[in-house]
This record gives structure tokens, C-alpha cells and sequence, in this order.
């Protein structure tokens, strides 16, 4: 027994990451293989963002409650980007919105700089004040001509067409925008003023996106984003992909007559389309996971690194050392950010759509945070870990739960009212097990399962 | 009346009605969940993320007791059901509070972690509450208020007055501003001059000291509670009585709370109760559409075309967020200096 302890603490990430592996590897040979990529790619993503998470908590110990406003950030800034402008929106609106925004910019402009000037704060007042009535009259008249025209399919300005992948990083540009700015206000107060200043912003951010329709379409959605891998339906046309298929199969094949073998050919080349979409999509986000984790690990390593960590563990011996604790803080909270920013940009472009009903603080907020504490906290491939972990166990309790109802079902009558009832309510038990995980991962295994390895303890 | 000329007392009668009132009981409600706030922050010290899922929990207790008293018929006409079981609703509520005092918040003040620790654990604390909430009665918004809707409505009022804009005084509004004066002087009084009131302040202001002059810890944080659950029960009962139930709106109240407990200077309950009127009067004042308003004053010629509204009601939350921000640049003490806790 005590040898196999020893084991599990000398081998603790390569097992866990091999017993994982070995979960996902029982999806795929006894559920199919695209639901076991599919809940790969949405891991990697979760991990994306649990990665910015953690390098601001691990890293700096900021707590950040707005993650779901930062990944809302990314995935808007994926329709911006990538979606074809709508040039009769453009034609009826486009100047007068892009006026609007310009008298609303220069309005606080101008309050910015009075105020440094020490002019009169009442003065200031009036003209921020008239600036933003105007603002108000013109934008708002803007916005209804850009949404009346044709509203069923657009009735928003579009966005730039540019390839989707460059949206991945304005996501995180805009999400670094608003970190910064929230960052300047709170950094230098009291530790709990970030978490409040996140969670307004992030609340703020939500109800910007779900009701200015000019903008993302508000709660209507914006369908067929671009994709930046191949179609499954030109996969399925593909030569290459289809002598693959005859040739992994042709034992099978061999034995069946010749219409039969077309009709199985076509199912296998449809089953193998789709995995092979998933496939190109796991490598995409896997590259762009191992590349945060690399640098963030040479980083960690790094006599910026050692200042962050000493920060971190001692502020006031730091400070001593003249350390500058606020900038430091901000620097870390605006990259983990951009890391969110990114990672909802891609979980936008991995569903292929933009649902602004989408970003509850349960999923993007709360589980993020219950990935980087149950991988462990300040250790990025803890994080990783984490996120594969509640990834799963998230996406099973949804079945398990039914499941669980349904048995429960079976010894209740059909159609029982009560029944219904359950099935309602049930999701909500998701919202208590997930906070049940993070209170007692908190109280019990602090570290989590990856604890970090240069904290001083 | 002929609309081209000046009515200064009807427009301020319409005033009344749709933004002083709402304003005034608005407020209130925010006070009592703010000074719950800063009750556990100065006592507890943390920043209690679970405040608006408790509201909305002992919500749930008062919204079940009243459905089971008028299935009863177990009521008192003319006075809301919800009012005559906020005791008993007050009773479960402590004991989850102390439960959850128990289970989670003892460990991390023993073991004295950092305050953000706390905060977090009280994220946690924050869904699942949320989530028995919504488990135990859904998710979607209901009204529980019965009883006389109107201690006098806009007709009896305009048959009264004669004039052309009627002010009616909601039930819910009336109980809420009179409830709240008679909690918000209970609690200073108990602060200020009991015994366990004093023990409370001295052991805000310096926990050693307190402890080495015989104030015993555990009695100080089970009184908070019990006073938190009490201000929690009865801020959730009247916000709902008011404008219904919906354990998403209670969630975001969090927002508005914070908001008011920083405006007023974290930390004091005087500023707790000055920040939640700010916030309040702000909201309704700045979301408030004053086209009809600015017809009773201006003449025919500069009537308003459009709404007049300053901000759209959407962004209520963003108005108290706003408030927030300005504050924190300007002067992140507050209003009323509060204290600022330092980790040990």
C-alpha cells in the first residue's frame, strides 16, 4: 500500500494525465469517437482558459470573478472580425453610429483632459453631461436604422471578413483592453475590490452584447461563423479520405457484395468526415495550448518569474526590494485575461456560433475557477488536468442526472406531473455539486491534485 | 387641463409616483441587504459574495410557509401573508447561515487565511445556495404578495386631490420604508447600547484585544449571523413583495449591494444605508423616460419627440457598477470613511 502511495506521489502527473487518457479512450471505443474529440477540443479550450485563470490566481493570487465577460469579449470579437459586412446596414447607419461613437469618444476625451488641466469639476460636469445627451440621441436613432434593416437575417453592422483566426487575437487584444482598465482602478485597493470590480464588468459587458443588436445581434444570434478547418461535407468528396476508409476497412468490405459495399463505404467516409473535422480542430487548439503553456512555463522560470512568485508569497518583503507590486499585478492580470480573451474566441469558433444566452457565469465563470483549483492552483499543467477533469464531469453529470430520473421514473407512473417536475429541476443540481467540489477541494487538498512545486509552504 | 400650459404640481405628482416612491423603497430594500454586508465584512471580514442567493433563500422559506398558511386559509386580510411568517422564515434562515458558518467559513477564520480565501469559499457558498434555491422552486419568476395591493391607488387619490396625475402608495412600498426605519434603528440600537451590541464593535475593531478582555469569539460570530439572517430574510421578503420573486434578479442584486456598501465607505453601516439610497435614487432617476414629465412643464413648442430617457432600463445594473467605478477613483474610502482590513 505505502509502495503504491510512493508511486502515485513521485508519478502523480503522468498517471492522472494516463488515467484520463484511458477515460476518454473508453468514450471513443464504447460511445463513438466524435463525442470522445468533441469533449477533447472543449477540454482544451476549458484549459486555454483555465491557463489565464491560473496565471492570475497561481501566479498573483488576483481573484478574477469575470472570466465569463473576458470570454464574451473573445467570441464577439470573433463575429466582428470574421463575418461579412452587411453594406445596406452600412449604408444606412454606418456613418451616423461611427459618428455617434466619435462625439461619445471625444466627450469623455474632453472630460479626461479638463480634469487634468483643473478646470472647474461643475464645468466638467456639464459638458459630460450635454456631450452625453447628444451621444445618446444620435447613437440611439443610428442603432434603430441599422437594426430595421432586414432584422430576420442581419439588422447588425456585420464584421470585417478577415480569416477567423485573426479574431483570436483581438479577442484577447479587447479582453486585455478591459483588463487593464479595470486593473488601473483596483489593482492599488484592497484584494477584494477586483473580484467585485470583475463581476460588474463582466455582468456589464453581458448586457451590452445581449442588447445591442446593431453590434453581435444581441439574444437573435449569428449563425454560419467562418471556419478555419475543412467541411465535412468536402471530406466526404475527398479521394485521399475515402481510400483511406476502403483500405482500413477492406477485410470487411471484402465479403459484401458490390451496392452493399457502397452503401457501408459512405457511412464509414460520413463517420470519418466528422472525426477528421474534430481531429484538424484538437490539433489547432492543442497547438495553441502548448504554446501558452511553454512560454507561460518559461516565463515562470524566468527572473521575471522569481519577482512574480516572491511577490506573490511575501508583498511586503518585495516591496522592499523595490518592487513595483502594483504594475506587476496589472501586467499579470491583463496577459491572464488576453488568455481568456483568446480561449472564448476560440470556443466561438469551435461552435461555429454566437449565442449571447450563452455566457451564464455558472459554466464560463465557475467551472473555469473549479478547473484551476481541483488541478491545482499555480501549477499550469495542474490546470490543464483540472480542466479535462471537470470538463468530463460536467458534460456526463447533464446524462447521469437524467439518467438518475429516470430510474426514479420507473417506479413512478408515466407522465406523473411530478416526474416532469424532477426532470425540470434537475440541471440546478449542478450549480450545488460544482460548489460542493470547490468548498471541499478548498478545505480538504488546498494544493489540489497537481499541487505547485516552487510554493513555499 | 389644456396641454400647452405649465403644470408644475402634476408634474411633480407624476414624479412622485414613478420616481421618488420607487426610489425611496428601493433603497430601503438595498439598505437592509448592504448593512448585512457590512456586518459580516466588519465582523467576519470578508466581502460575503453569498448575500443576494441568501436573500433569495430566506425568500424561498417566506414564499413556502405563505403558500402552506393560505392553502390554510390561515390569513389576516388586508396585511401580506409573507409578513406574518418572516419569523419563522428568520429562524431557518439562521440556522443555514450557521450551518454554513459551520461547515465552510469556521475552518478558513481558524486557520486565519487570507480574506480573498474567503471570498472565494463564499463563491462557493454562493451556488450552491443559488442552486437549492432554484432546485426547490424554480427558476422562473413568481409573486407571492396578496393581501391589499394599495394603501390608497391613483383613483381615490385623484378623486381626493383633483388632480389630472394621480400618486398611489403600494402596500409593499409603505411596509418597506416603515420596516426598514424600524430594523435599521433596532440594529444601531443594539449596536450601540447592549452589551452583546458593544462586545460585537470591539471585536470589529481589534480581535485581540477583544479576546483578551473576555469577549467570547464564537458568541460574536453566531450573533452576526443571526442578525445577518434576520436583515437578509426580511430585505429578500420586501424586494419580492415588490416587484416579484426571481432567484436570477436576487443574484445580480449582489451588484447593486456592493455598489452601495463602497459608495458608503466599506465597512460602516452609516455609509451602508447613505450608499444604498444613492444607488437606488441614481437608478430610478437615471432609467426613467421623461418624455410625460417635461410635457406638464415645458410649453406645446418644445415638447419632447423621443423618451427622454437617460439610460435604458437594460442597464440598471450598469448604473450601480458606474457609481462604483467613479467612487473607487475619486475616493476609494468611501463616503463615510470605512476601514480597510489588513490580512494577519
Amino acid at each position: 500500500m505505502s509502495s503504491l502511495n510512493n508511486f502515485w506521489q513521485s508519478y502523480k502527473a503522468i498517471t492522472s494525465y494516463a488515467l484520463m487518457s484511458l477515460v476518454l479512450l473508453f468514450v471513443g471505443l464504447n460511445q463513438s469517437w466524435a463525442l470522445a474529440l468533441g469533449i477533447i477540443n472543449m477540454s482544451l479550450i476549458s484549459a486555454v482558459m483555465a491557463l489565464g485563470v491560473n496565471i492570475q490566481w497561481g501566479y498573483a493570487g488576483l481573484f478574477n470573478v469575470g472570466i465569463m465577460g473576458f470570454a464574451a469579449l473573445g467570441g464577439a470579437s470573433v463575429v466582428l472580425i470574421s463575418q461579412q459586412p452587411v453594406t445596406e446596414a452600412i449604408e444606412a447607419g454606418g456613418i451616423k453610429m461611427l459618428l455617434a461613437l466619435a462625439l461619445g469618444a471625444a466627450t469623455i476625451a474632453a472630460g479626461v483632459l479638463l480634469n487634468r488641466r483643473g478646470a472647474n469639476r461643475w464645468l466638467i460636469l456639464v459638458i459630460v453631461v450635454i456631450g452625453y445627451i447628444f451621444t445618446r440621441y444620435y447613437f440611439s436613432e443610428a442603432s434603430s436604422l441599422i437594426e430595421k434593416v432586414d432584422p430576420a437575417i442581419s439588422g447588425y453592422l456585420g464584421g470585417f471578413g478577415i480569416p477567423i483566426m485573426f479574431s483570436w487575437i483581438v479577442g484577447g487584444l479587447a479582453a486585455a483592453c478591459a483588463a487593464w482598465w479595470i486593473g488601473k482602478i483596483t489593482l492599488s485597493l484592497r484584494s477584494d475590490y477586483l473580484a467585485i470590480a470583475t463581476l460588474g464588468i463582466s455582468e456589464i459587458i453581458i448586457y451590452v452584447i445581449k442588447n445591442e443588436d446593431w453590434l453581435v445581434r444581441g439574444v437573435k444570434n449569428v449563425y454560419g461563423l467562418q471556419r478555419p478547418v475543412p467541411y465535412e461535407v468536402d471530406m466526404q468528396k475527398s479521394e485521399w479520405l475515402q481510400n483511406i476508409i476502403a483500405w482500413i476497412h477492406r477485410s470487411e468490405l471484402q465479403i459484401l457484395s458490390h451496392s452493399e459495399q457502397i452503401d457501408k463505404l459512405s457511412d464509414y467516409v460520413r463517420e470519418a468526415s466528422v472525426v477528421f473535422v474534430e481531429l484538424c480542430y484538437s490539433g489547432l487548439f492543442l497547438l495553441i495550448l502548448v504554446a501558452f503553456i511553454v512560454l507561460s512555463n518559461l516565463a515562470l522560470n524566468s527572473p521575471w518569474g522569481r519577482k512574480v512568485r516572491a511577490i506573490r508569497d511575501n508583498e511586503v518583503a518585495a516591496s522592499a526590494m523595490g518592487k513595483d507590486i502594483k504594475r506587476q499585478h496589472l501586467q499579470i492580470f491583463v496577459l491572464g485575461s488576453a488568455i481568456v480573451g483568446v480561449a472564448g474566441a476560440l470556443l466561438v469558433t469551435y461552435d461555429g456560433i454566437f449565442i449571447s444566452t450563452a455566457y451564464q457565469p455558472l459554466r464560463y465563470t465557475f467551472l473555469i475557477w473549479v478547473m484551476v483549483i481541483v488541478g491545482g492552483s499555480g501549477n499550469n499543467l495542474g490546470s490543464v488536468l483540472g480542466a479535462f477533469i471537470m470538463w468530463f464531469i460536467w458534460i456526463q453529470s447533464g446524462p447521469m442526472g437524467l439518467w438518475a430520473v429516470e430510474m426514479f421514473g420507473n417506479y413512478v407512473q408515466e407522465g406523473n406531473s411530478s416526474l416532469e417536475f424532477i426532470e425540470d429541476r434537475v440541471h440546478y443540481l449542478r450549480l450545488v455539486f460544482m460548489g460542493t467540489i470547490l468548498l471541499l477541494i478548498m478545505r480538504f487538498s488546498p494544493g489540489g491534485i497537481l499541487p505547485e512545486k516552487n510554493k513555499e509552504l | 387641463m389644456t396641454s400647452d400650459s405649465i403644470d408644475i404640481i402634476n408634474a411633480f405628482a407624476l414624479l412622485t409616483n414613478f420616481v421618488i416612491l420607487p426610489a425611496l423603497s428601493y433603497g430601503s430594500q438595498l439598505a437592509l441587504g448592504a448593512l448585512a454586508v457590512t456586518l459580516v465584512y466588519s465582523v467576519l471580514r470578508f466581502s460575503n459574495f453569498a448575500q443576494g442567493d441568501s436573500m433569495a433563500f430566506g425568500t424561498m422559506i417566506v414564499i413556502l410557509l405563505s403558500g402552506f398558511m393560505i392553502g390554510r386559509g390561515w390569513t389576516i386580510s388586508g396585511i401580506p401573508t409573507a409578513l406574518l411568517v418572516i419569523p419563522i422564515a428568520i429562524v431557518f434562515t439562521s440556522i443555514y447561515l450557521l450551518t454554513m458558518d459551520r461547515l465552510v467559513y469556521r475552518h478558513y477564520r481558524k486557520i486565519k487565511a487570507k480574506s480573498i480565501t474567503i471570498v472565494m469559499s463564499s463563491i462557493g457558498v454562493m451556488f450552491v445556495t443559488g442552486g437549492i434555491v432554484r432546485i426547490i422552486l424554480g427558476a422562473s419568476p413568481q409573486r407571492f404578495a396578496d393581501g391589499e395591493r394599495f394603501i390608497f391607488s391613483v383613483r381615490e387619490f385623484k378623486a381626493y386631490t383633483g388632480l389630472e396625475q394621480g400618486i398611489a402608495l403600494k402596500t409593499s412600498q409603505f411596509l418597506t420604508v416603515t420596516i426598514a426605519i424600524l430594523l435599521v434603528t433596532f440594529i444601531f440600537y443594539f449596536l450601540q447600547k447592549t452589551k452583546t451590541g458593544k462586545a460585537m464593535r470591539a471585536y470589529s475593531d481589534n480581535k485581540e484585544l477583544a479576546l483578551l478582555s473576555g469577549i467570547n469569539p464564537d458568541k460574536v460570530v453566531q450573533i452576526t449571523w443571526l442578525l445577518v439572517a434576520g436583515l437578509t430574510t426580511i430585505a429578500g421578503t420586501l424586494y419580492g413583495l415588490d416587484k416579484g420573486f426571481a432567484p436570477q434578479q436576487y443574484h445580480l442584486l449582489l451588484l447593486p449591494i456592493f455598489a452601495s456598501v463602497i459608495v458608503g465607505g466599506i465597512g460602516s453601516p452609516i455609509g451602508a444605508i447613505a450608499g444604498a439610497f444613492l444607488v437606488a435614487f441614481s437608478e430610478v432617476f437615471l432609467t426613467y423616460a421623461y418624455k410625460k414629465f417635461l410635457i406638464y412643464l415645458l410649453p406645446l413648442s418644445m415638447h419632447p419627440s423621443s423618451l427622454v430617457q437617460l439610460i435604458g432600463t437594460e442597464y440598471k445594473y450598469a448604473i450601480s457598477f458606474v457609481i462604483l467605478v467613479i467612487v473607487l477613483l475619486i475616493k476609494p474610502t468611501g463616503l463615510f470613511k470605512g476601514k480597510v482590513i489588513v490580512d494577519e
